[in-house]
């Protein structure tokens, strides 16, 4: 689902927050990206995202090269990712049943199709009966969870978490990862950035370890 | 909260096919985006009346100058115009020629090239006309002969060379003297041309400004929609939909700022009738004062509606590409 051919990523500044990296995600696997910050999780998320393009090498996605999508690709490219964000970046000038929309009126689904699929996700998270509320009245858990509803709305192939349990407690970050384990037993690829430890020895899964651009680890944590 | 659920298997197969929608839900879901982009630009607009009302006010300013000098303009040709249906050249013969030699030149001048018409106006009609007109009637009855010569009227052909017509018909034998009264009119004419191309060149400007003021004013609310750009470019927005609603807020600040100007010059055309009526009453002048119109309203609308959009598209195309990421 992901490869990374020797890429690596240079800022304007000089700074190499990734340097040749080899990796393969398999379709359907989930795996945590972990390190401590800096060590380059973001890089390597806004290069799969294409917020950036890397320096060198070559990414693929979903049998895609990234580097030959042009710019007027970029948003049906990002139509087939879904993205939680460690701030959730909600819109608060609207209800949560908006801001989970919002990745199914971009691609212009019917409103009878996004009504559908818009309860389906906010049921799957426990929120449908908040779908009218503004998401700034939520508690950090629930906006988590709205932000986790918009990613998976339009039913991506791949789905990456920045941080996604970065502010909760543990109790509410394991609800959250219990969320992310039902999307993968549904077949998504999953890949979650955290330098929760606890967490990814919970987990038991795949683990990439990032070190000042380098992978320096790629395995179970035990 | 949360129901115990299984896992669907058949939600993930439904899935797979999302993306092959059908076109004629794309198109409809395509109208459907532009429809909501322009009622929800125009509502976001009404949200704050009154930095919109602002907004509205300087485009129907920058509106209404050039038009209402416009106006003016078409309403002083149009003046101009009726006199110069009464261009006129008078030919004054010798006071030697008779009635019947007098007659001859008409009948020849009438087939020239460049003559609409030519009138004989008597010696003797002439002193009975200036005796009815002029109120000297028992000074003229005092006089032992007629001091008035024989007049030509001649009513050159519209669009025809006046001055070559005024050589020609000086250079007549009988001719004493060729008048030409209505010279002033094509002066008027010129000036009228030469600001005719300074109201055109002061629309320019002001189009400008307007398209400059719109720009300015969408840049601050891309500015203030940053996140949700961000947010949208993320899940796959395309630049055309980010694009939408400030290009539909152009157009509303533009076709508001229209509407305004057609009223305001409306209402000072409605100001300005009393008084010219009454000055027609004066001078027995059919001249009436004319406004746009409703085609001409329109224009002016559409006009400020085009140039709002061009002013969205500035702004949209520079302020867009800066907010990252692409």
């Amino acid at each position: 689902m992901i490869r990374f051919d020797s890429v690596s990523k240079r800022y304007p500044n000089g700074f190499e927050a990734l340097s040749d990296l080899n990796f393969e995600v398999a379709p359907g696997e989930m795996v945590f990206l972990t390190g401590h910050s800096g060590a380059g999780k973001s890089t390597l998320m806004k290069l799969i995202m294409l917020m950036e393009r890397p320096t060198q090498g070559q990414i693929h996605v979903d049998g895609r090269n990234l580097n030959r999508l042009s710019n007027s690709q970029i948003p049906f490219y990002r139509r087939r990712v879904g993205v939680v964000f460690q701030n959730h970046q909600l819109l608060f000038d609207r209800t949560v049943f908006d801001n989970v929309a919002l990745p199914l009126q971009v691609t212009g689904t019917s409103h009878h199709e996004i009504g559908k699929r818009v309860r389906a996700a906010l049921d799957k998270v426990g929120l449908l009966d908040k779908e009218r509320m503004n998401p700034i009245t939520l508690s950090g858990g629930e906006q988590q969870r709205v932000g986790i509803a918009r990613a998976v709305v339009h039913k991506p192939a791949l789905l990456l978490a920045d941080e996604p349990t970065g502010n909760l407690d543990p109790e509410l970050s394991a609800e959250i990862m219990h969320f992310f384990t039902r999307f993968s037993e549904f077949g998504v690829t999953i890949m979650i950035a955290s330098h929760d430890l606890e967490l990814l020895k919970r987990m038991n899964k795949r683990v990439l370890g990032l070190s000042q651009g380098q992978l320096v680890h790629d395995g179970v944590i035990w | 909260m949360r129901k115990p659920e299984r896992p669907r298997k058949t939600e993930r197969q439904t899935g797979a096919v999302h993306s092959q929608t059908r076109l004629g839900d794309k198109l409809d879901a395509w109208f459907a985006h532009h429809s909501t982009s322009a009622i929800d630009s125009l509502l976001r607009l009404l949200h704050t009346p009154g930095s919109s009302l602002i907004t509205w006010l300087v485009v129907a300013i920058a509106l209404t100058l050039p038009a209402a000098l416009l106006v003016g303009l078409m309403n002083l040709q149009q003046l101009a115009g009726n006199w110069e249906d009464t261009n006129q050249i008078s030919a004054f013969l010798d006071t030697k020629l008779s009635d019947a030699e007098a007659q001859t030149l008409r009948n020849k001048w009438q087939k020239l090239e460049g003559v609409a018409q030519v009138d004989y106006l008597a010696p003797a009609d002439a002193l009975t006309e200036f005796r009815d007109y002029s109120g000297l009637g028992r000074l003229i009855d005092n006089l032992d002969h007629n001091p008035l010569p024989g007049v030509l009227l001649v009513q050159p052909r519209t669009g025809s060379s006046l001055d070559a017509l005024y050589q020609q018909l000086l250079a007549e034998p009988g001719v004493a003297d060729v008048r030409i009264d209505m010279l002033w009119v094509q002066r008027l004419e010129q000036l009228m041309s030469l600001a005719e191309r300074l109201v055109l060149t002061l629309a320019c400007l002001l189009a400008l400004g307007l398209i400059l003021i719109v720009g300015n004013t969408l840049r601050l609310a891309i500015e203030n929609r940053r996140e949700e750009i961000l947010v949208a470019k993320l899940v796959g927005a395309t630049d055309a939909y980010v694009r939408r609603p400030f290009l539909y807020a152009g157009l509303w600040y533009g076709l508001g700022g229209g509407i305004l100007a057609s009223l305001f010059l409306a209402l000072g055309l409605g100001l300005l009738s009393q008084p010219v009526t009454q000055l027609n009453l004066l001078y027995a002048s059919q001249f009436t004062l004319k406004g746009l119109g409703l085609i001409g309203s329109l224009q002016l609308i559409l006009a400020g509606g085009f140039l709002g959009l061009a002013g969205a598209w500035l702004a949209v195309a520079r302020h867009l590409r800066l907010i990252r990421p692409h």
